[in-house]
């Protein structure tokens, strides 16, 4: 594959994971904020929320699987989540934490166990897709390409 | 007068999580200005020179100056959820302090909670910035900057220009700012 078809494939795959949701208009926001001055901006900022997540969903299923269930912690867990995800464009995400507050209000424990399964499941399909989309950059780069800088949605 | 060329203003960037604190210092420097950022709003008020009872540290005079030269803030921006101290309690702790009321200060909140919003602003917030904050947000910080910057300038214009009516009476007013209302010389 030549560095053409490859800036066509990373183009191509990123276009889908806006139209799927996965990501929205805050991702492309990180990416104009990256130059040559930082060009390692987004992949810095998404790997912070990686980690900041697992240990969030974590922390959320140890709390949501005590005996008391303390839902203000449970909450201000979810609330932190739902701040990165929507820092960095998770949309999927976020949208998954905004419909877990909502049970964490009700203090409903089932409703709340099954929104934490939704969540992980989200994140675990964003962390894929961006994988995937560095991936395809160090390709271009290793090849000696420039990772497109503008994404048109007419074509 | 004599204000040096362009001087680069300094905005304190205060947010408990990493990720917005990183978006939050890019988003700034891609605009040109000097950045701090500290994860508490009690850091802050440190590095500030706050202490306690609102004055700033006092010191001798010489060290004082150089402190003051290091930490010149021009901007204050906050997030309004944090633990322990909230960027509501560190706007009004800012405007209760005589030598830094004057920084303007910006609260970012990811929820849009209207009587927050019209708290913050009622107690001298100059902006509410919902998250994620954008570029479009950022730009209209440089308003808050240049007004603190021209009414500085106006002190020091008010100060000569009383004295220039003391020792002459007739002699127009050159150093007139936009603040000034227009002083009607020759009514027609």
């Amino acid at each position: 594959m030549d560095v053409g078809q490859m800036q066509r494939q990373w183009i191509d795959y990123t276009k889908s994971l806006f139209l799927e949701g996965f990501l929205d208009g805050q991702f492309l926001q990180l990416q104009q904020l990256q130059d040559e001055n930082n060009p390692d901006f987004v992949v810095e900022v998404v790997s912070l929320f990686f980690e900041d997540s697992e240990r969030l969903l974590k922390d959320l299923t140890f709390a949501l699987n005590q005996n008391g269930v303390d839902f203000k912690k449970v909450d201000a867990h979810v609330h932190q989540l739902k701040g990165s995800s929507s820092s960095i464009g998770a949309q999927r995400v976020k949208n998954a934490c905004i419909a877990f507050r909502n049970f964490c209000e009700e203090q409903n424990t089932d409703a709340c166990l099954r929104c934490l399964q939704q969540v992980k499941q989200e994140y675990c399909l964003v962390k894929n897709k961006l994988e995937t989309l560095f991936g395809l950059e160090q390709q271009i780069v290793a090849a000696g390409g420039s990772i497109p800088t503008e994404l048109s949605f007419s074509g | 007068m004599g204000m040096a060329a362009e001087t680069q203003f300094h905005v304190l960037a205060v947010d408990d999580s990493l990720i917005d604190r990183m978006l939050i210092e890019r988003l700034l420097k891609t605009s040109s200005f000097h950045v701090t950022a500290v994860d508490s709003g009690s850091k802050a008020l440190k590095f500030l020179g706050l202490v306690e009872d609102g004055k700033r540290n006092e010191e001798p005079p010489t060290i004082a100056l150089e402190a003051n030269q290091d930490v010149e803030v021009n901007l204050i921006i906050t997030d309004y959820c944090m633990p322990e101290m909230t960027g509501y309690d560190l706007l009004r702790k800012i405007k209760e302090s005589e030598s830094l009321k004057d920084i303007p200060v910006v609260i970012m909140s990811s929820e849009n909670v209207p009587s927050r919003i019209n708290r913050c602003l009622e107690d001298g917030a100059d902006e509410f910035f919902l998250k994620p904050v954008q570029q479009s947000d950022v730009n209209r910080l440089r308003p808050h900057l240049m007004k603190s910057k021209v009414k500085d300038e106006e002190d020091h214009h008010q100060i000569s220009n009383k004295r220039k009516e003391t020792e002459e009476s007739h002699s127009p007013d050159k150093t007139r700012t936009k603040m000034e209302p227009p002083k009607v010389v020759n009514s027609s």
